[in-house]
């Protein structure tokens, strides 16, 4: 065990793992998160707190893990690189293993020009690859970037994004094999809904074996309504939305059921996947849909690991 | 390679000269010439707006480079005109309003009229564009001659993030992916094995985060003989 988190508990014991996420608010209510952690406790085995997604500034990401923490529900910490520099990101890392939260997603960000702050400074003194690296660096030898010792343990289950569905698609698996090199344990994916492209990556990375090396947990968005799907279809960057899944969305009786039905024909598809090792379901403010898909999913009840 | 310039909005100039009657104007006979924005052209074109908006241009001059020290000399032969200006409007990059506030005589505010944008490559005639963050540890030989740092939006140093679509940055439809570029003149090269390399962290104490950087280099004018 590197962590010995629940996360990691649950994906080497060769268990499909089901992982959520829940940003936190844009404002000061601690009961947010402890109502999304009720919500969550029983149908995932982690929860990710969004770090300032879409470069949009919220609660932080540590303090929206450990509301979640005090509330029986394990964290997974995401830490874009955008907003903080070497320094302010091992700061964090040493707080939040303090505080107890071992998961760690190390991603870019959004680009700040989507944000609330457009006109803010991106910071990007790490990349996520980089960032991967450190935090290895950090619990394997004990040491910051720079090479000084770190007093104490810093144990994490380093986690990383990819994105099977971006350009281009040949480097796709590479970009992840950097990943894996850099130190990454778990992988969590775009939203999938071209399953075709995405085992063709899936295939592409176990031929090179990276799935023996990496838990990979394949992303889903639950639709809610066709307009959703056109806007992520049109305007998502890095998301490929099938026109067969917009088309079922618009005709539709009732948009919300086909939405799920649709995540579920695509969940139903990636638990046979060689490879996925779990799935990762970002159900952006439509958190309260989570424990019916899993349960649907027949991903009830959770391992205790 | 140029000081890309544009000029700044009229509302911010005249927010400048608010306290200011008299005027004295510098443009610059290089990048500013070229970009348009501190020509002789330019300047006389501003000398009028200011004259009809009542103020008085005391006098004016393009310095043929308003960055190399010969600006001293300029200043000098025309000290008489710049004694009676209020301040100096000058319209050239940000180097010239420095080198012209170095070598003034007397104190006497110096105000930009242009934004300084980036050190431009003509693509092609007219068109220029950023290439270079002068960063002080160049990556280049790793990157296919494409600078990831400044033509990437997150200066990403390990290879596309995941808002590369078509070749484009998720920034703007306008913007090509670095990394796409990156990516296939590799490829063209048969070197795509060296993207899997990983790119240590950047040391940033060679470049802006180290404090002002300096050179001494041999002077051009300098007799060695």
């Amino acid at each position: 065990m590197k962590a010995g988190t629940h996360l990691e508990r649950v994906l080497e014991s060769g268990k499909f793992a089901v992982t959520a996420e829940a940003g936190p608010p844009k404002g000061t209510s601690a009961e947010v998160m402890q109502k999304k952690a009720e919500l969550l406790r029983h149908c995932c085995d982690a929860v990710n707190v969004t770090d300032n997604q879409t470069a949009i500034v919220r609660m932080s990401s540590l303090a929206g893990c450990m509301l979640l923490k005090q509330r029986g529900v394990e964290p997974v910490m995401q830490m874009v690189v955008r907003d903080r520099n070497r320094l302010a990101i091992q700061a964090d890392v040493l707080g939040a293993v303090a505080l107890g939260i071992g998961n760690i997603l190390c991603l870019s960000g959004d680009h700040q020009k989507f944000g609330n702050h457009p006109t803010a400074r991106g910071v990007f003194d790490i990349d996520s690859i980089q960032l991967i690296q450190t935090l290895k660096k950090m619990r394997d030898e004990k040491k910051f970037l720079s090479g000084e010792d770190i007093s104490g343990e810093v144990p994490v289950f380093i986690g990383a994004a990819a994105n099977p569905f971006a350009d281009p698609f040949e480097f796709r698996v590479r970009r992840l094999a950097k990943k894996v090199k850099a130190g990454a344990d778990f992988i969590q994916t775009q939203a999938v809904y071209d399953i075709t492209k995405f085992a063709k990556w899936m295939e592409m990375a176990s031929d090179r074996g990276l799935d023996k090396q990496v838990h990979i947990l394949a992303g889903v968005i639950p639709i809610r309504s066709a307009g959703m799907a056109r806007y992520m279809r049109d305007y998502v960057p890095g998301v490929s939305v099938p026109d067969e899944v917009v088309t079922r969305m618009e005709k539709a009786e009732n948009a919300k059921e086909e939405g799920v039905r649709i995540i579920l024909d695509i969940v139903e598809q990636l638990k046979e996947m060689p490879g996925v090792h779990g799935i990762h379901i970002m159900a952006v403010g439509w958190e309260d849909i989570v424990p019916d898909m899993v349960e649907k999913a027949g991903l009830m009840p959770r391992p205790v690991a | 390679m140029k000081t890309i310039t544009e000029q700044k909005p009229a509302e911010e100039i005249t927010q400048y000269l608010e306290k200011c009657q008299k005027v004295y104007l510098i443009g610059c006979g290089t990048c500013a010439t070229l970009c348009h924005t501190g020509g002789k052209s330019e300047v006389l074109e501003m000398k009028d707006k200011l004259e009809a908006s009542g103020k008085k241009v005391t006098g004016w001059m393009v310095i043929p480079t308003a960055c190399d020290e010969l600006t001293k000399y300029a200043l000098q032969e025309e000290a008489k005109n710049i004694k009676a200006a209020d301040c100096i409007l000058a319209m050239t990059c940000a180097v010239g309003v420095q080198t012209i506030s170095l070598h003034l005589k007397e104190s006497k505010p110096v105000y930009p009229a242009l934004n300084t944008l980036f050190l431009g490559m003509e693509e092609s005639p007219g068109h220029f564009m950023e290439v270079c963050l002068q960063c002080g540890s160049c990556v280049l030989g790793r990157t296919a001659a494409i600078c990831p740092l400044v033509r990437c939006s997150k200066s990403l140093l390990n290879g596309p993030c995941g808002g590369s679509v078509g070749g484009k940055c998720e920034v703007s439809p306008d913007i090509p992916c670095a990394w796409q570029l990156i990516y296939d003149r590799l490829a063209e090269m048969g070197r795509l094995d060296e993207m899997e390399e990983i790119e240590p962290v950047k040391d940033w104490s060679v470049s802006v985060s180290g404090g002002p950087r300096k050179a001494d280099v041999e002077a051009e004018c300098t007799s060695t003989s």
